[in-house]
């Protein structure tokens, strides 16, 4: 099981995490601003690698973070939090 | 494929050609049904089929076989309609005996919310030609003795929704029978072929590039399970799909014999059993989307404790194997048919965990689009076109899975 290391609480399972999806890019070439929020609102990256993605500490200190996840793999890369 | 399966199909393999009409990425059941119904309905038979491993080695080798459409909403309910229409004629069409068995699906509900839920949906199913009926606690029990209506004494059961037209298939037989069909008919179906990048000839696509060499084709079909995502990036098209892994497990066999499909909406497992008697069970996928199919033993624990509360007899049974399939879930959680406004490139795919029950009637509007150019109206609602146009086809209730 993908275990996450919360900055507050350490590292616990990830059933105690709520995903909050990967920080959304939208590629320059849509520049259109409606199409920029469609894709924003609809469309994912669903990167096949590291992903840096925003977690929610459900089950413990009830607080947002930031992690780089490789999604080939299902683990966390690094021990670095990178935005608390 | 193993030399097993190789006695029972008539299956001719050939060597790649440069150029080919159609070109359909994804040896699964529904590109190999799209392949098929091409052939036998069309007569377009310059096809080619690549897949990157065996034929149904990917999604169509992993799922839990249900085949049903009582789904939540109108567009959802017809187009699953005719998909179970067209599986109970399978057999008869292809020659290929694919072990369907209809035997009735129970959707079992807890809550009071739960069961306004159901009565919305069998009075959708009803009104758009499908048969969901509610049922009492004593009427499940009826059609299946084994269940503990008072759920552990946790989850007691207050009603629930029956589909009797709910039926299983044998997955990968329904995979077979579509390539041996095709294969009759001329279509080249070439295996551990990877499609590695995409031929554009300005915005447009003419063709893929394999291991192998180039192969043009006046359409490129993506009927790609997992990595998805990455195909149409090649084509400059952007998904709203994320891939989530859902794993499921089979039981020993249990000699008994388990009546209809028991499911649960709100505790999210399923159960049904094999034509070999091994109960299989599924569960929802998990919330984390990821390219990874390791199994943990959470979900196992999890999913078996729950169906051990509804059918107590389970407790009894071993787990023979589990597995894990990756799902591509749209974000509406309805699928993907038809052009992606390039031309030369269409897709099929956001079939998350509810594909196996679409191939036939997935792959035959897929081939009516491409043979005539346009979009059947059995499909139209669930064109990629639908989020920028703000209609998404919000149908999360019924996927039985989340």
């Amino acid at each position: 099981m993908l275990t996450i290391a919360c900055p507050n609480c350490g590292e616990r399972g990830v059933d105690e995490y709520r995903f909050g999806g990967e920080l959304p890019t939208v590629p320059d070439s849509v520049t259109d601003p409606g199409e920029r929020n469609v894709d924003y609102l609809w469309f994912f990256d669903n990167v096949a690698g590291p992903s840096t993605e925003r977690w929610f500490h459900d089950g413990g200190c009830r607080r947002w973070f930031t992690v780089q996840r490789d999604t080939l793999s299902d683990r966390i890369i690094g021990d670095r939090i990178i935005n608390g | 494929m193993n030399e097993f399966v190789e006695t029972i199909l008539s299956l001719q393999w050939q060597d790649p050609k440069p150029t080919y009409d159609v070109v359909i990425v994804g040896g699964g059941g529904h590109g190999l049904s799209a392949a098929y119904h091409l052939a036998a309905r069309h007569g377009i038979t310059n096809v080619a089929v690549l897949e990157a491993n065996y034929i149904g080695s990917g999604n169509s080798g992993r799922n839990t076989t249900i085949i049903r459409s009582n789904y939540g909403i109108p567009e959802s309910v017809r187009f699953y309609q005719h998909s179970v229409d067209l599986y109970n004629q399978l057999e008869t069409e292809t020659g290929c005996w694919i072990m369907h068995a209809t035997k009735g699906l129970m959707w079992l509900v807890h809550t009071e919310t739960g069961m306004r839920a159901e009565r919305a949906r069998s009075l959708v199913n009803t009104a758009c030609g499908t048969e969901t009926v509610m049922i009492s606690p004593e009427e499940a029990k009826a059609l299946c003795p084994q269940l503990d209506l008072s759920g552990g004494g946790r989850y007691p059961v207050r009603g629930g929704s029956y589909h009797p037209g709910g039926a299983t298939a044998r997955h990968d037989r329904v995979v077979w029978a579509y390539a041996q069909g095709a294969m009759q008919r001329g279509v080249h179906v070439h295996q551990h072929t990877p499609v590695i990048d995409l031929l554009r000839d300005g915005d447009r696509v003419t063709g893929v590039i394999t291991p192998n060499g180039p192969i043009s084709a006046g359409m490129v079909m993506s009927a790609v399970g997992g990595k998805v995502t990455q195909l149409a990036a090649m084509a400059g098209v952007r998904l709203p799909v994320r891939t989530h892994p859902l794993q499921a497990f089979v039981t020993n066999g249990y000699a008994q014999g388990l009546g209809p499909i028991v499911s649960s909406t709100e505790l999210l497992t399923y159960v049904s059993q094999t034509a070999r008697g091994q109960l299989l069970m599924g569960a929802e996928f998990e919330p984390q989307p990821t390219y990874s199919m390791q199994t943990s033993f959470q979900t196992l624990a999890n999913v078996s404790s729950k169906v051990a509360y509804l059918l107590p007899f389970t407790r009894n049974l071993r787990v023979l194997r589990q597995w894990t399939g990756i799902c591509d879930v749209s974000a509406d959680f309805s699928p993907i048919m038809g052009g992606t406004g390039v031309d030369g490139f269409c897709i099929t795919t956001g079939w998350g965990t509810w594909g196996f029950k679409a191939i036939p009637a997935g792959g035959e509007q897929m081939a009516q689009y491409i043979a005539t150019g346009d979009t059947p109206p059995l499909i139209a609602p669930f064109a990629l076109s639908r989020f920028a146009a703000d209609h998404p086809m919000a149908d999360q209730g019924s996927t039985g899975t989340r």
